[in-house]
């Protein structure tokens, strides 16, 4: 299968139903995706297909072919960057093992809410577990990237 | 009196018991070696510093980074005594070591835990870092022939009138100084402190130290690291504690494409396969028949009832009296008003993000290799050399960073390494095995908090507490491991409650340590998860008996405990404690409650504010704290760990709880093992007393108060009280 990871275009030989997660892990050594629960509850696997935040646990590899894939390692757009420097301004870090879901996630949000109520940030962030709870940073580090992204 | 009791403190490891004998901690007094490995050449000043030729300065951690901050803290007090810059630091955690690397308060075995790293560390971390600088001072007045005390060191940079030079440029030299005589280093004045106890700003550039590789992907845990050839294994274990093996069919197991072994261990049965989700579909079409004749067959409903009976006498464990102030309990009966609750506790899990993992490479006859994120590696290093018939210098532990422990991965038993070092064995050392736990495992395969239950008592006479009773219902957690010597009761079940700090003039304080086969553990702030909850929340019962306000009635109660009297003063200044609550713009019924705690040493102080709607529904909007951990060595990392300890401690309060049916877990993943959202976090502020004292741990405290100040807040709003766990999402 045809694939585009982090701009570059792969062919892969996987099994039908190998999830995303562990082909990006274990075949291309990308290991800033984190496996965190294997049934889409916490959101540590947390890619970008096509632009839109996707739990890489449950989606077979199968069914990305053809598809835009953005991991953690290859984060590269002005949104993406001020969410790192946000996170970085902010050290919203404690363990880290959700973070690249968080970053990724929080990514997608302000592509598609660029000015976030602090419910929007809430509501668009939620889903994703974070057990040190940086979850009081991680609001404010969402507020302070879309500054950045203004400024 | 009490008992003629011998306590075991919690999480500090008895000596004598592990057969290492008295650690010689060597600090800045170890021949200067070569670093082996690593592509820096790093040069090896003392066992906790490193200097680089390209300028680095590497710090050596004895304790495990796992979110806390430690990287941070240990850094930045060797970067503040040996003038480093902080752009310039990097970390690394140090070899499994007791000598060079044991932790005091774990009698000299390595670990981390009890939130004892900074305690343990400032006096360590300080000398190591000015031996250091005493080296790089003492390489250039030889290369510069100018008197030592000529030279100053900023910010990474030595200089003596035009001499200038940094510390890349002189560590080959300062690797030949010998080491100095500690007692001939002078530490700095806190006056001087340029690092410890600043807040991060621009021209400083300090950050936490495991920030950057945080961020983009690049930091290495141990399920990171992929060795070449390596197999992946998941256990079947047991579905009910105690459970054993009886027989297995492992035909539809080794059709599986990618499967290469079922193997029997001490545990389950194991399946290795080439990648984890052949190793996953493997272990599915696995079959397991159990012996259960040993096996916990209880549900949670009974396991209470059995808990109650021992409380009310019913039951075959022994009641020990822990402490026994005025009357005692006797005290109970007296004029006023006398008041009764049982303080219901589930079992927890502490689901750490990153699930349980190590890698074990296994040369039979030579060597083995541990990659682990393990709170206690010279335990591991020693549970391998054993399996594997290995002398334990041919153990090395290759320790990681960690996603999250709270306490999981600081095994008595080595419960990892011990089965993977199994599994490594029974496949001949073939390749490395990477042994993973799926969240189900990590769910429902125990090591929790035990369950418990408080039976508090107490009598208000007027406006004044008589009488406090605090009999508890608890499994051991050290009981049975190395760590408890026999006739010793296990202080980790009481602590917190047996030390209650409140001046009432009689004190009872027991416990009663029942069995099961379920598998428990220390959980992030260990007994104070639900001593803490117990005492505090039932003290603002009496007081709504003895009609005082919760505040004032803690601090009448308080003057003989001064420093988590002023975290109770701070916390209720900086909440607004004696101005009214702003009402709710939808109407619902807002509550305030607060709550303070002393735990591992720091005294710590919250205050919730919580919101009731009409249809029992809520929200915890904000809660305020306030700490005392001695000298505040980094502020921010402090107030996250706050935060953090909020998160977590509220997460318990709200919806955790492992319950049992026939003796099984019914819990099984994150979507029924309900830990804390964004959409439940509070606002948090944090307010730090200054001091200087010495440093104590943040990883725990801020976790015992939260849960209380959130029940007496809706006691507050609601009338009612909260004395099962979890409270749910309605009251």
């Amino acid at each position: 299968m045809k694939i585009t990871i982090n701009g570059q275009e792969k062919d892969l030989e996987v099994e039908q139903d190998r999830p995303m997660l562990w082909v990006l892990r274990e075949e291309l050594g990308l290991t800033g995706t984190k496996f965190g629960c294997g049934v889409a509850a916490c959101g540590a696997c947390t890619v970008l297909v096509d632009g839109v935040p996707t739990r890489t646990c449950i989606t077979p590899a199968s069914a990305l072919e053809g598809k835009t894939v953005v991991t953690i390692e290859g984060l590269d757009t002005a949104t993406g960057k001020a969410v790192q420097a946000a996170w970085k301004e902010m050290d919203v870090v404690q363990c880290g093992w959700c973070q690249s879901g968080q970053i990724l996630t929080a990514t997608a949000l302000l592509e598609s809410t660029p000015n976030p109520s602090e419910d929007e940030i809430t509501n668009g962030m939620t889903a994703n577990i974070c057990r040190c709870a940086t979850y009081h940073r991680i609001r404010g580090a969402v507020a302070r990237a879309s500054e950045l992204l203004e400024g | 009196m009490a008992d003629d009791i011998t306590f075991s403190p919690s999480r500090r490891l008895v000596l004598q018991v592990l057969g290492l004998g008295a650690a010689g901690f060597a600090v800045g007094c170890s021949p200067a070696v070569h670093a082996s490995g690593g592509p820096d050449d790093l040069l090896q000043l003392n066992p906790f510093v490193k200097v680089g030729a390209d300028n680095t300065v590497t710090v050596i951690l004895k304790h495990i980074e796992f979110g806390q901050g430690v990287s941070t803290g240990l850094s930045t007090i060797v970067a503040e005594e040996m003038d480093a810059d902080w752009s310039q630091i990097r970390f690394e955690h140090s070899p499994a070591n007791n000598a060079l690397y044991g932790n005091t308060a774990f009698g000299g075995m390595m670990g981390t835990g009890g939130s004892t790293a900074i305690f343990d560390s400032w006096e360590r971390m300080r000398l190591a870092g000015a031996g250091a600088r005493a080296m790089l001072v003492a390489a250039a007045a030889e290369k510069w022939k100018v008197d030592p005390a000529t030279i100053k060191i900023s910010r990474g940079k030595l200089s003596a009138g035009s001499k200038s030079a940094t510390f890349g440029e002189l560590a080959e030299a300062a690797a030949k100084i010998p080491a100095p005589d500690p007692a001939s280093l002078k530490l700095k004045d806190p006056s001087q402190f340029v690092l410890i106890g600043k807040e991060k700003a621009p021209d400083t550039v300090f950050e936490r130290a495991d920030t950057p590789m945080k961020i983009d992907g690049s930091a290495k845990y141990a399920m990171d690291y992929q060795p070449e050839g390596m197999l992946v294994a998941l256990i079947a274990r047991s579905p009910r504690f105690g459970g054993k093996v009886a027989s297995f069919d492992d035909a539809a197991a080794k059709a599986v494409s990618g499967v290469t072994d079922v193997v029997q261990i001490a545990n389950g049965v194991a399946v290795v396969a080439t990648n984890f989700w052949a190793a996953k579909k493997g272990r599915d079409a696995l079959k397991v028949t159990w012996d259960d004749s040993a096996a916990e067959k209880r549900s949670s409903d009974q396991m209470l009832k059995d808990y109650k009976a021992e409380l009310s006498g019913k039951g075959s464990a022994k009641r020990h009296v822990i402490r026994n102030e005025g009357a005692g309990a006797k005290a109970l009966a007296g004029s006023g008003k006398r008041i009764e609750a049982d303080f219901d506790f589930p079992y927890l899990a502490h689901a750490p993000m990153e699930p349980l993992n190590c890698i074990v490479e296994y040369k039979p006859g030579e060597s083995c290799r541990i990659t682990s994120g393990s709170q206690m590696p010279t335990g591991d290093q020693a549970t391998a050399a054993m399996i594997l018939g290995l002398d334990p210098s041919k153990v090395t532990v290759d320790t990681r960073i960690a996603g999250g422990s709270f306490g999981r991965r600081a095994t008595p038993d080595a419960d990892l390494v011990t089965e993977a070092a199994q599994i490594a064995k029974a496949i001949g050392g073939r390749a490395p095995v990477h042994l993973m736990w799926t969240r189900e495992d990590d769910i429902r395969t125990g090591k929790y908090r035990p369950m418990a239950v408080h039976r508090m008592a107490g009598r208000v006479a007027g406006d004044a507490v008589e009488a406090w009773s605090d009999d508890t219902a608890i499994q051991s957690i050290m009981e049975g491991t190395p760590f408890l010597p026999p006739g010793v009761i296990d202080e980790s079940a009481v602590e917190g409650g047996f030390d209650i700090p409140y001046a009432i003039p009689n004190i009872e304080v027991s416990a009663r340590f029942v069995k099961s086969p379920v598998s428990v553990l220390w959980w992030r702030s260990v007994g104070h998860t639900h001593t803490a909850y117990a005492k505090e929340h039932f003290l603002d019962q009496l007081a709504r008996e003895a009609g005082q306000d919760p505040y004032e009635l803690r601090k009448s109660l308080l003057s003989g405990d001064p420093r988590l009297l002023g975290v109770l003063n701070l916390v209720a200044e900086k909440a607004g404690w004696s101005q009214p609550l702003a009402p709710a713009p939808d109407g619902s019924k807002r509550g305030r409650g607060i709550a303070a705690h002393k735990s591992f040493n720091s005294y710590v102080a919250e205050v919730a504010e919580v919101s009731v709607k009409s249809d029992g529904s809520f929200s915890v909007d904000r809660v305020v704290c306030a700490v005392d951990c001695g000298v505040a060595i980094n502020p921010d990392v402090i107030r996250a760990q706050m935060e953090g300890g909020i998160g977590y401690g509220l997460s318990a309060a709200l919806g955790e709880a492992v319950t049992l049916k026939d003796g099984a877990p019914v819990q099984t993943n994150f979507y029924d093992y309900q830990v804390l959202r964004m959409a439940q976090m509070p606002k948090v502020e944090v307010y730090i007393v200054p001091s200087s004292e010495a440093p104590t741990g943040v990883g725990e405290p801020g976790v015992p108060p939260v849960g209380p100040a959130v029940a007496n807040a809706l006691m507050a709003a609601t009338g009612k009280t909260f004395n099962t766990l979890p409270i749910g999402a309605k009251v």
